[in-house]
């Protein structure tokens, strides 16, 4: 495939959907272990909302449907979540210039956009344990395997593999940001909620781009 | 889990229904999940703003009507609500002369907020200030956190905020004097047990029974540490010391002294606590001016209790005997 269009999106979004319906109870639980135990419900409820309004009002281009994306989650989540999670989608749309199919470069630079939106509305930085610490080596993973001319699925791949690692890099670390900075050492030694949901969706999207999302 | 509900999903919608019903002097916006005093806006009166995250009852709602707040904006259980519902009741509460966004510091309401403050800036010309609560001192207040948290103080500034807003007081003297009181104020509580959050299931965090946390906030989140159950004299010592340690409350016009039930500690306890912790004040010179006793802002079924001590000046001991009608709060009308 050689860009993102707007149908390749949609897949990635019901695909993150439904992983975050699948883990529901997972993100839950770790947030109970270090927050207030709503990041499963929350963002459960988000992403259905989500799904529903694609399939109520399908955007004709990938700028409308991230820029819908954005208004509903910023809606419906509360909690950071919602203006975190709207933040990076509205980021991204901003990014987008209403064109048909985004270019694998296009689509990179729109989700690092997306990703300094998190960061200047969360004022997190790396290694807070955060979703910033799945989402930054994600796209420095995709930046460099499409630099070195990889494909878009392929660049995505890397992302998702490096997605995964930095999510699991957040165990021993303190939190800085957020409730379970409440908490000082005893949030190290259990895994972020915000960056377990984040390397789900890379990981969508990896399999959105390849077809088998 | 053994609660009272339909499916927990409609708990928050169900709750206010019933809340509406039993409140006429307030008007709910079912849909947007809003909350107002009937005769909002009160033209010439700033408009004074809260919500957070429902399952702290009274809090939020409880808190609105002549003297105390205009609207509240409720989310889902714990969850701060979103930025539409807080730019929907700013546009309605505003009398002209403006309205004060009072600000649990949590790191999603002060998000949620902030975006609702310019989502009104950009469709309206309503002027909106901000004032963030944190009071805690079970959080250090530094970079390497989200800040102290919002908790027990609150009820002092809206308070005392709130009789001022009804003597006409400008946007600018408001948000002054909820500095002040918030500035004056320091909180430290403990838990009995965890909470059960509904959507949930079962008890957020495991505590046995002859331990306690202590330096729990409000939203089932474990505190700084896990000690074993004590006599309530020692547990009184526990959140007094860190909050003296914090601020000087010795003279002047006296403090005041707000101990909070967490949700399933009898009221019996709760006066237990405040003769343990008056005690404790009158060793350290504190004097309590004014007191307040009971479940105001609560975590769900968690039990244990909090306690708020503000520092007052004569213009605060005024402003907070001041008439107030609402839910949680009523005295003078």
């Amino acid at each position: 495939m050689a860009g993102v269009d707007v149908e390749t999106l949609q897949r990635w979004l019901r695909g993150f959907a439904a992983s975050v319906a699948e883990q529901r109870d997972a993100l839950t639980a770790l947030d109970a272990a270090i927050g207030d135990a709503d990041h499963g419900a929350n963002m459960h409820r988000g992403m259905t909302a989500v799904t529903e309004a694609v399939t109520a009002t399908p955007p004709a281009d990938p700028t409308a449907l991230l820029k819908q994306t954005a208004t509903v989650l910023i809606r419906s989540v509360g909690g950071a979540s919602g203006p975190l999670y709207g933040t990076l989608f509205l980021r991204m749309a901003s990014a987008t210039g209403g064109e048909t199919v985004l270019e694998p470069a296009t689509f990179a630079k729109a989700l690092r956009a997306g990703l300094e939106g998190v960061i200047s509305r969360g004022k997190a930085e790396l290694g807070d344990k955060t979703m910033v610490d799945a989402l930054a080596p994600a796209l420095d993973a995709l930046d460099a395997s499409l630099a070195e001319g990889g494909s878009l699925a392929t660049a995505l791949h890397a992302a998702s593999e490096a997605a995964d690692a930095g999510r699991d890099a957040t165990t021993p670390m303190i939190a800085r940001k957020g409730r379970a900075s409440y908490l000082g050492d005893r949030s190290a030694g259990h895994q972020d909620p915000g960056a377990t949901s984040a390397a789900l969706l890379v990981a969508a999207a990896a399999a959105a781009v390849s077809g088998d999302g | 889990m053994k609660k009272l509900l339909n499916d927990p999903g409609d708990l928050v919608a169900e709750s206010l229904r019933g809340l509406d019903r039993a409140h006429p002097e307030l008007r709910v916006d079912h849909e947007n999940r809003i909350l107002y005093r009937a005769d909002a806006p009160v033209a010439g009166k700033v408009g004074l703003l809260s919500g957070g995250g429902s399952g702290h009852e009274p809090a939020h709602g409880g808190f609105i009507g002549p003297g105390m707040l205009d609207a509240v904006c409720a989310g889902e259980v714990f969850t701060s609500p979103v930025p539409d519902q807080m730019a929907e009741a700013t546009k309605n509460i505003d009398g002209g002369v403006g309205v004060l966004h009072l600000v649990w510091n949590y790191t999603g309401d002060v998000m949620n907020f902030d975006m609702a403050a310019e989502l009104a800036a950009a469709e309206t010309d309503t002027r909106v200030e901000a004032v963030v609560m944190n009071d805690d001192v079970a959080v250090e207040d530094s970079l390497f956190t989200a800040g102290r948290r919002g908790t027990g103080a609150a009820i002092a500034v809206e308070k005392i905020v709130g009789a001022a807003a009804e003597q006409g007081r400008n946007l600018t003297e408001l948000a002054d004097l909820a500095r002040r009181v918030n500035e004056n104020s320091r909180s430290m509580g403990m838990a009995l047990t965890s909470c059960t959050v509904p959507a949930k299931g079962s008890p957020t965090f495991d505590l046995p029974d002859d331990e306690i946390e202590i330096g729990i906030g409000i939203h089932g989140e474990p505190g700084r540490r896990r000690v074993p159950l004590a006599p309530a004299h020692d547990i009184a010592q526990m959140l007094v010391d860190p909050v003296l340690a914090d601020r000087d409350f010795t003279g002047g016009d006296g403090v005041l002294v707000f101990v909070n039930g967490m949700g399933a500690t009898p009221m019996l306890e709760l006066y237990l606590m405040y003769g343990e912790i008056a005690a404790l004040l009158d060793k350290a010179g504190v004097v309590p001016a004014r007191t307040l006793v009971g479940p105001y802002v609560t975590s769900l079924d968690m039990a244990g209790c909090s306690v708020s001590i503000t520092k007052l000046d004569d213009e605060m001991i005024r402003l907070w005997d001041a008439p107030v009608a609402t839910a949680g709060l009523r005295w003078g009308m």
